[in-house]
């Protein structure tokens, strides 16, 4: 219950100053947040793009959660989405044409786990061989990252007038509304199940396994982990490169389940809200997914109440929650 | 004239003072000694108005001052420096010395003028322009002397400052300290260095266990007297060993002239099997490097270590545990144990490999905790507290029932300060372990600040200092006296 101060107090802060900005541009707080929920949970097409949100949300809250637990900061988990998304679109397009589907989907995600891997592999080796900061050389390496997809991709991948890859022959994930067709319209689609999965594998991962156990005693106390003998860099490679499995992964909710292509720019913050889901979801697999669908939902519902206030007031929203939990969280560790 | 008055200050289930007293006459430089722990730092910042003690009073020329804050403390003259420099290093010399108190519109030329007057006056010398981060260490703690000084500090405590200076460096600063009380200030000098003590105090205070437990005229006591009184004279009777240790059987542990950076300067010694080998020391000394090294994480610059014959100075912490290595650090809560983790978790650490390849085995955990619980009488007898709820005694059984009682056999502990702070109860059990340990034919090397347990327990003493064995003394030729002589480094 305490651990849950934090979130609340962002919830009640991000409330108030949105009650505030609503009666600022004239309008009033209860229909806007009637608006917001009804275009989110209030019908089938609102919810099934909440779902479609929270998915790449949830693998890169877990991609944060998890460098957390071992006491480091992962700010990379946007260059790893997009090389998690990238690497599946390459994989598609590589396979051949008469691949089982099942088989197709299966080689796409472990590329897509794979890319991002390689992505959080190296500024976990930097960290644990030359001592860099991760916190820095993950901010850095999201610029290299993205700079570099976006001139492969516009250079000798795109289709001429765009900036996407041709569209993928293989691996290609069903739409939710395959089974449910109110979810018609909507992105939403099987890869949600592979994020639900991914969350409960590594809630496992982290708290039942041999391997979780190390890692979490060495971020909470890597002093006494080394005295036991457990070797920091190898757990820290190893953290990271797992993290940046998980962001990757979350690549093909776009690519493989959505616009079956990669797109430059696909990833467009998803990463970074990701330490915010990880934050609020206080480094916990249920709560990153709860923090995901909160997240989504604000997202979503931006683009529902277009009508009455500016779609950035969702971003604002987002922002003050942010802002909020980590004031509280702050202030709670110092007192 | 300040005096302290039947302090008491804890902090959560740590006892960092109890009833301490302490009498500073004005005019003298009075020295505060006492083993790391000892409370010498909690009494001090309690005089200097930035702890609040729990109980007692804190008088000023009969003045009750009991509780008061730093601002009201620097008002009266009251100034502290820390060990930790508390100076802005983008800052010049002259900005961090008015930071805090900047006027309104600042005259800077004034403010470098009066620090300069101030510098000279002193001997103090520093350029008012320099940016601190420019400075040397010995050069930013001048700083924060004329800093105290500026804000009119009469009485000035200072908290081990020797331990960042080189020797001229020492030397300077206890000329300015001369004469500072030659113009009438107080000076008041923490340290645990007996050398400092009678080179620069008219007076001194021995603490220990929180306690004050005696003031002497330097000029009365020597070295030996003030090594005994801190730590403790009062001697548990010699244990008789059932058996000696097999002193001509193969060594369990063999050290070769080891070196570590600049703590331990070649050191050599060998453990038999069912030997308490006792290294004492004042903390400081290289103990605690020595240990390190021996367990695996420090790093050694050159020497030997052989467990059983075998080299192991270039082997993992981990390889060198599964050799029959078991380690309990000085500093618990940081090295021995994970404070947010459950005791039973805290058990295994460091052995969490045999409870399992990919899922740990909670049930074979919740067994070991139970079985180690019990034999070791942890507090309470719940495996799933945090380590953190726990007392420091029982903390430290958790320790040293992971170690001596765990999953992993050992057969060389290496015990660095394993009872201090702890309860007479914990100490009892952890020093029957080691007797157990002993006469089962297992090893341990024991370094403690406290003379009375190594007298209890040792086979062979030896005394470290400067980073060197000074001497290895048979138990049967051991006292306080002599080790105390030792530690003084006045053999």
């Amino acid at each position: 219950m305490k651990a849950l101060f934090p979130v609340l107090v962002g919830a009640l802060v991000a409330l108030v100053v949105g009650d505030v900005l609503i009666l600022g541009v004239g309008q009033s707080p209860a229909d806007v947040y009637r608006l917001l929920l009804e275009g989110t949970w209030g019908n089938p097409y609102g919810f099934a793009q909440v779902l479609y949100k929270a998915t790449t949300l949830t693998f890169t809250g877990l991609a944060v959660a998890l460098a957390l637990r071992a006491g480091l900061f992962n700010i990379g988990a946007e260059a790893q989405l997009a090389l998690g998304g990238f690497a599946a679109s390459v994989a598609g397009l590589a396979l051949p044409i008469h691949t089982p589907a099942f088989l197709a989907i299966v080689v796409c995600v472990v590329a897509a786990a794979a890319g991002g891997a390689v992505g959080g592999a190296v500024p976990g080796a930097l960290n644990a061989w030359f001592g860099a900061n991760e916190v820095i050389t993950t901010i850095l390496l999201n610029f290299v990252v993205l700079f570099f997809l976006n001139w492969v991709v516009t250079a000798h991948l795109h289709v001429p007038e765009t900036v996407h890859t041709p569209a993928l022959t293989n691996g290609i994930v069903p739409r939710l509304s395959v089974l449910i067709p109110a979810f018609r319209g909507s992105a939403a689609n099987a890869t949600v199940l592979l994020a639900i999965a991914a969350a409960v594998v590594t809630g496992w991962f982290v708290f039942r396994t041999r391997f979780g156990y190390e890692l979490r005693a060495v971020g909470l106390s890597p002093d006494a982990a080394e005295a036991a003998g457990i070797v920091l860099p190898r757990v820290r490679v190893a953290t990271f490169t797992l993290a940046g499995a998980l962001a990757g992964m979350g690549g093909t909710n776009f690519v493989l389940g959505y616009k079956h292509y990669y797109e430059d720019g696909f990833t467009g913050g998803a990463g970074l809200i990701g330490i915010a889901v990880a934050l609020a979801g206080r480094a916990h697999p249920i709560g990153i997914m709860l923090a995901a669908l909160a997240f989504a939902t604000l997202s979503q519902g931006g683009l529902a109440i277009h009508a009455l206030v500016p779609k950035q007031m969702a971003d604002i929203l987002q922002g003050v929650v942010i802002l909020a939990i980590a004031i509280a969280s702050a202030s709670r560790a110092r007192s | 004239m300040l005096s302290l008055e039947a302090i008491n200050k804890n902090y959560g289930t740590v006892v960092a003072n109890r009833d301490a007293s302490l009498t500073v006459a004005t005019g003298e430089i009075h020295a505060v000694v006492g083993e790391n722990g000892a409370g010498k730092t909690t009494l001090l910042r309690i005089a200097a108005g930035e702890l609040r003690a729990d109980s007692g009073r804190v008088m000023l020329d009969d003045r009750d001052v009991s509780g008061w804050s730093v601002t009201e403390a620097i008002a009266a003259g009251v100034g502290m420096v820390h060990q930790h420099f508390m100076l802005v290093p983008t800052l010049t010399v002259t900005e961090n010395m008015i930071l805090g108190r900047e006027p309104v519109f600042l005259d800077r030329r004034r403010a470098s003028q009066a620090v300069r007057d101030l510098s000279e006056s002193t001997g103090l010398a520093v350029d008012p322009e320099a940016k601190v981060s420019d400075l040397s260490v010995g050069e930013a703690q001048r700083v924060e002397i004329l800093k105290a000084l500026y804000r009119g500090a009469t009485l000035l405590i200072l908290d081990e400052p020797t331990a960042v200076l080189s020797l001229p460096e020492v030397d300077d600063l206890w000329k300015v300290l001369r004469a500072l009380r030659d113009h009438g200030s107080t000076v008041i000098l923490i340290t645990h260095k007996l050398d400092e003590v009678m080179a620069i105090a008219d007076t001194v205070t021995v603490m220990r266990n929180g306690q004050t437990v005696g003031q002497f005229q330097t000029s009365e006591v020597t070295p030996a007297d003030l090594a005994l009184a801190m730590v403790g004279r009062e001697l548990a009777e010699f244990f008789t060993p059932a058996q000696r240790p097999m002193m001509n059987a193969a060594p369990v542990l063999e050290i070769e002239n080891l070196v570590v950076g600049q703590a331990v300067d070649g050191v050599s010694f060998t453990v038999a099997p069912g030997e308490i080998f006792g290294i004492a020391g004042v903390e400081g000394n290289g103990q605690h490097e020595l240990i390190e090294a021996i367990a695996g994480y420090a790093k050694v610059t050159s020497g030997s270590i052989r467990r059983g014959g075998t080299p192991i100075e270039r082997l993992s912490v981990r390889r060198r545990g599964e050799l029959g290595i078991a380690h309990i650090p000085d500093d618990r809560q940081r090295r021995g144990l994970v404070l947010d983790y459950t005791v039973a978790e805290n058990l295994i650490l460091g052995r969490e490999r045999s409870f399992g390849r990919v899922r740990l085995d909670r049930m074979k955990m919740a067994i070991e905790a139970q079985r180690l619980i019990t034999a070791f009488d942890i507090r309470p007898h719940d495996p799933r507290r945090l380590a953190r709820t726990l007392s420091g005694g029982n903390q430290q059984k958790v320790v040293v029932a992971r170690e001596m009682g765990g999953i992993r056999d050992f057969h060389v502990l290496l015990a660095a300060q394993p009872t201090r702070g702890v309860d007479i109860g914990a100490l009892e059990t952890i020093h029957a372990h080691f007797r157990l340990a002993r006469s089962e034919g297992r090893s341990v090397v024991l370094v403690s600040s406290d003379l009375s347990e190594l007298l209890a327990l040792a086979d062979r003493i030896a005394v470290m200092l400067r980073g060197r064995f000074v001497t290895v003394v048979d138990r049967a030729d051991a006292s306080a006296e002599v080790i105390g002589r030792y530690m003084a480094g006045a053999a």
